[in-house]
């Protein structure tokens, strides 16, 4: 991290769930924690998602679903990400995930997954630590 | 310069909208090899044309970019779009959210969006957002829109600097009128009366159109006061063919390039000394030393900074005299 760096974290809602009162608060929480929080609002396509973490050189993606289709929804973002030659991203998944999906979503390359009654303060430490490790 | 930004500027020039956003956050972000950066790009800009965009919050002004950013693009233009939103002085993040608002264009091939937060820097958002802009411009784009709320001494400073301004304001804004007199009234080249669809528009604009004929020297242009609705889109294609008739007739004024030029000599050297009086005034321990005497009573504000000042010139001198950095 340079000079006057600030953790840039994109949250983006794919598909078509309307729910985004728990986005909000993860927005408004990490702003708390100093990061710079790019929030794109509900129905965006992968396309659109992978189109907003590059142009605002983001260090995080967000995505939060609670539609039930988040497997295929976050392999569609992974792959745009890496087709832009941004697959340096951190990837996290928040919202409704069985417990069961999680393992294919880390396969698939998400770092972490935060459901119901994760803490702000966790995940504002999750990212920091993983990005000093890529650092 | 280091190679890998060197390539960095090689790519951006080239499209390459990764390297580019990479680029603006090297600058913005002021790691080392920020001014290489800005000093080896500097000779290839100016091609832009960079509009304004300000008005109060809530005026509607991303959804009005977005619309007509929208029209511009498919007349050819690249587009590139600067938006900038405040910086919680608590915490120093922000929340950006004009991207919402735009979300028709993002995935426009030739346009490209950035949001930007003040980050509470001294005299530094207009310079990283001048920056920013010449960025762009350096990576190939015709035209650059740069949006802020328009309040506060440095947002204004942002607005100004562009090729033209517009100022956007909305009827049930209750004082919108109120709100657009401080300021920046002088500096607008166009005023649009957003959200014409609900009532009161005609209202508002009739009160700006006679605010206008009482300002301005006799003689000089009148700007002119449109409505607009990016809702029913009333009124955006004669914003847009306002826009490019500016576009079409920008030449350069020589008067106001060196006007320009001058205001960004000016904060450059400002910033640099407010740098240099945090480090080297703030930071060596004498300001706690004054601070406790202003607490217990023994000393005041005024004479503190006065000492502070006094030593502050004595160390300049003597580093001076000596060639060496104390």
């Amino acid at each position: 991290m340079g000079e006057g760096s600030k953790i840039r974290v994109l949250i983006a809602k794919p598909g078509l769930d309307g729910h985004e009162r728990g986005a909000h608060v993860v927005v408004y929480g990490l702003r708390d924690e100093g990061f710079e929080v790019i929030y794109t609002g509900i129905r965006q396509s992968p396309a659109q998602i992978v189109s907003a973490a590059v142009q605002e050189d983001v260090d995080v993606v967000g995505l939060s679903i609670l539609s039930g289709a988040h497997i295929s929804l976050t392999k569609k973002v992974m792959q745009g990400l890496k087709a832009k030659g941004a697959d340096d991203i951190l990837v996290t998944v928040g919202g409704i995930i069985p417990e069961e999906d999680k393992k294919t979503l880390k396969k698939m390359g998400v770092e972490g997954v935060f459901t119901s009654g994760a803490k702000i303060k966790d995940i504002a430490a999750f990212i920091r630590a993983k990005l000093r490790e890529s650092s | 310069m280091e190679e890998k930004l060197e390539l960095m500027i090689e790519d951006a020039r080239d499209k390459n909208e990764r390297a580019l956003a990479k680029l603006i956050s090297h600058v913005e972000d002021r790691k080392t090899g920020w001014k290489d950066i800005m000093k080896s790009i500097y000779a290839k800009t100016g091609q832009t044309c960079v509009i304004g965009v300000t008005g109060s919050p809530g005026a509607g002004k991303s959804s009005l970019v977005g619309e007509f950013a929208k029209k511009l693009a498919n007349l050819g233009y690249s587009i590139g779009i600067i938006a900038v939103d405040p910086s919680s002085p608590f915490s120093g993040g922000a929340v950006l959210g004009d991207r919402i608002r735009m979300r028709d264009i993002s995935t426009y091939q030739n346009i490209f969006i950035r949001s930007m937060a003040t980050r509470g820097m001294l005299g530094g958002l207009c310079q990283a957002a001048r920056d920013v802009v010449r960025i762009m411009d350096f990576a190939g784009r015709d035209i650059v829109i740069i949006e802020t709320v328009g309040v506060g001494q440095d947002e204004i400073e942002v607005v100004s600097a562009a090729d033209y301004v517009v100022l956007v304001t909305y009827p049930g804004g209750g004082d919108s009128v109120q709100a657009i007199k401080a300021g920046v009234m002088e500096i607008a080249d166009l005023f649009v009366v957003n959200k014409c669809d609900r009532d009161g528009a005609d209202v508002i604009v009739s009160e700006i159109s006679a605010m206008l004929d009482l300002s301005g020297d006799a003689g000089s242009e009148t700007p002119q006061v449109i409505r607009t609705s990016a809702l029913t889109k009333e009124g955006i294609d004669n914003l847009v063919d306002i826009l490019s008739d500016f576009m079409n007739r920008k030449k350069k004024c020589p008067h106001l390039q060196m006007e320009c030029v001058r205001q960004e000599v000016i904060s450059i050297v400002e910033k640099e000394m407010a740098s240099l009086i945090q480090e080297r005034i703030a930071g060596n321990g004498n300001m706690e030393k004054e601070l406790k005497l202003i607490l217990s009573g023994k000393s005041d504000p005024y004479s503190a900074a006065e000492k502070l000042m006094n030593r502050f010139t004595v160390t300049k001198n003597l580093e001076r005299s000596t060639g060496r950095r104390l």
